[in-house]
């Protein structure tokens, strides 16, 4: 999928969209206090398919306040974590995140327990209005008599989500016909709404242009500062500009960790990941997998 | 007018003002008492309708089995009419032939009207709510959950058929005499019958246009469509999906425990496969997601069956299966959807900047962004 602005294209009609951060400020409204201890802790974790070891001993901790991302070659186990923090893999070994002990644990209660994520294909309700996904999203808590009854006005949370991903002119456009920069963006507005604790961002960029992914990266820096955010993500580019630390992955297991510059001048990196040279990493475009 | 038309709460008592006129006005006035009593069926089959358009057309499950639930319906009101016409401590005729002439235990709480109604009414809910629990936890779907929902009928036939000396096995129960106190043979209470069915059918699609409009009803969409992405949400879609699967058994119940004094019989020939499978046609060719499709595609199919019937025995089979096919293949949102592909291909032909509601030109407007920053 490309969202280039090509003329007849949904983005076209659409309009540009733009975040807005001055709304997201009304998001995170929220206490700092609420989540100061959390901190995703993962001992020897292991998953594997049939034989096939896809993730064979990581440990790994993100704490709050942090703008985690994740790299590694096709195949390096990436997604396979956080589709086994969030209970869509079975796995061996300990998942804790703010106190609570994931592993095991069916999907959704995973997700009420706070943690949020995202998929490489934007995954939205299509025949859904941006306004309805978002409220959805909202609603994991709702009783019986709320759901039974119809919405009634723009809930606060859902309004300040939607502006803060710039959404709010588009509330009642079934989500199907956003352009795919605006999907993505939709997925984090949810996850906002969702009130996730820990994010789980799997390739959040990914056919996005070039001021798009600015204006994500820098929404999740701020979203990052409060909560913790973990991003999968191949573009190096995007990488070098918002990762506060960086986490690299090869064959299942961690290869290196730390911030951009140390890990960029870690050798085994250099050998497994950015090939023969370092310098080819400058350009997106090489340092992208197929 | 088009502007009474768009707003949906005027459209509403339009719709139910022509639907009260229509059902208790016009059929009763212009049709025999063989017909009223046969379009009293049509709605009693259209209520099974009413549930599979939920739990299908807007839930995702391809429901190949709710025989089990029309049929659960229709026996336990048939035991409560067999035991009624036996009177008092009597036994039903079809028991002292078949049987040695004593009433089994479970049949006794049937003699209560009170607990017929509530048995037809909760049992098969309560039935389709663990069903639906037990099957969607283990996330079985799609093709699978017809397979499982269609070898239930399968075998709920079959038991019906091997109990005879309770069940009245292939014959089934039939020769009722009375309904709650009134004779069955008084063409009047034949018309109250039909009043009955009318309004509950009347009922039964307001109450599911009310969880369409509720945020139960977009959120039933969201699982139908994202099934992961709704659990990832915090939500069990388990639970979502059982409620509507519980709704559409209770429907179909309901729907059986008319059909009954209407038709005069049930049998196992009528909660089976083929009739199963019969249900989810009329819902797939009116169009299953709409409101109204449902409801009016299993009318009109089991109207034209009756009447193609009467006229060429051998041929309606073949129709059906013909129309069938055809709808599947080329108009896969049913009848129900037609305009909205005329409105498309309409929309393609003409400019679209002359058309002042097109959805492109509403959402074309950019608000101005309120954001001081610009990348």
């Amino acid at each position: 999928m490309n969202a280039e602005k090509t003329p007849g294209s949904p983005a076209a009609i659409l309009g540009e969209g733009q975040l807005d951060p001055d709304a997201l400020e009304a998001v995170l409204a929220a206490p700092e206090s609420r989540f100061r201890h959390d901190y995703l802790e993962i001992r020897d974790l292991r998953v594997s398919f049939d034989g096939f070891v896809a993730v064979d001993g990581v440990d790994l901790t993100v704490t709050q306040g942090d703008l985690r991302f994740l790299i590694g070659p096709n195949g390096a186990g990436k997604t396979t974590i956080v589709d086994a923090i969030t209970g869509l893999a079975a796995a061996t070994g300990s998942v804790r995140f703010g106190g609570v002990d994931l592993l095991g644990k069916p999907s959704h209660r995973i997700a009420r327990a706070g943690v949020g994520r995202t998929f490489q294909t934007a995954s939205v309700f299509d025949e859904l209005t941006v306004l309805q996904n978002l409220d959805i999203a909202a609603g994991a808590g709702r009783g019986m008599r709320t759901l039974l009854r119809r919405r009634s006005g723009v809930p606060d949370d859902v309004a300040a989500a939607m502006e803060t991903v710039g959404l709010t002119h588009l509330a009642a456009t079934p989500a199907g016909i956003l352009a795919h920069g605006q999907k993505q963006w939709l997925e984090i507005g949810m996850l906002l709404v969702q009130d996730a604790h820990l994010l789980l961002l799997d390739e959040p960029v990914a056919g996005m242009s070039q001021a798009e992914r600015e204006e994500t990266g820098q929404l999740l820096q701020r979203i990052g500062e409060q909560r913790t955010v973990v991003v999968v993500e191949h573009d190096m580019e995007f990488l070098r500009s918002f990762a506060s630390s960086v986490t690299v992955l090869h064959q299942g297991r961690v290869l290196s960790e730390g911030t951009v510059a140390e890990v960029q001048a870690d050798p085994r990196v250099v050998e497994v990941y950015l090939g023969s040279g370092s310098a080819r990493a400058g350009s997106s475009g090489s340092s992208k997998e197929a | 007018m088009s502007g009474l038309w768009r707003n949906p709460t005027a459209r509403l008592w339009v719709g139910v003002a022509i639907a009260v006129v229509v059902l208790f006005v016009v059929a009763p006035g212009t049709l025999s008492v063989f017909r009223l009593n046969l379009l009293a069926k049509f709605l009693c089959l259209a209520m099974v309708a009413v549930g599979i358009g939920l739990a299908w057309g807007r839930g995702g499950m391809l429901t190949l089995g709710q025989g089990v639930f029309f049929g659960l319906g229709g026996y336990m009101m048939a035991m409560h009419l067999k035991l009624a016409d036996a009177g008092p401590g009597g036994v039903p005729d079809f028991m002292t032939l078949y049987g040695d002439g004593t009433v089994p235990g479970w049949w006794e709480p049937f003699r209560s009207p009170v607990f017929t109604v509530a048995a037809i009414v909760l049992l098969p809910t309560l039935i389709a709510a663990l069903l639906g629990l037990a099957v969607f936890t283990r996330r079985v779907r799609g093709a699978y959950f017809a397979i499982l929902s269609q070898a239930l009928a399968a075998a709920f036939a079959i038991l019906l058929i091997g109990q005879q000396k309770v069940t009245g096995g292939t014959n089934g129960l039939n020769g009722f005499q009375g309904f709650f106190g009134f004779a069955l043979s008084d063409p009047a209470n034949k018309q109250m019958l039909y009043f009955i069915a009318a309004g509950t059918l009347l009922v039964m699609v307001l109450l599911v246009r009310l969880l369409y409009r509720s945020r139960y009803g977009e959120l039933l969409v969201a699982v139908r469509d994202q099934e992961n992405r709704v659990r990832f949400l915090g939500y069990n879609p388990a639970l979502v999906k059982a409620a509507a699967f519980a709704v559409a058994a209770c429907f179909a119940s309901i729907g059986g425990a008319l059909f009954v004094p209407i038709v005069g019989i049930i049998s196992p020939a009528d909660v089976g496969v083929v009739p199963s499978i019969v249900f989810l046609v009329g819902v797939a060719i009116g169009g299953r997601a709409t409101l109204l499709g449902p409801v009016l595609g299993a009318i009109a199919v089991s109207w034209a069956e009756s009447s193609l019937s009467e006229s060429f025995p051998s041929f309606w089979t073949y129709f059906q299966g013909g129309l069938f096919i055809v709808v599947v293949a080329f108009l896969p949102g049913g009848l129900a959807s037609l305009g909205q592909v005329w409105r498309k291909r309409r929309a393609v032909e003409a400019p679209p900047d002359d058309e002042a509601d097109d959805p492109a030109a509403v959402v074309a407007e950019p608000e101005p962004s309120t954001s001081g920053r610009s990348a």
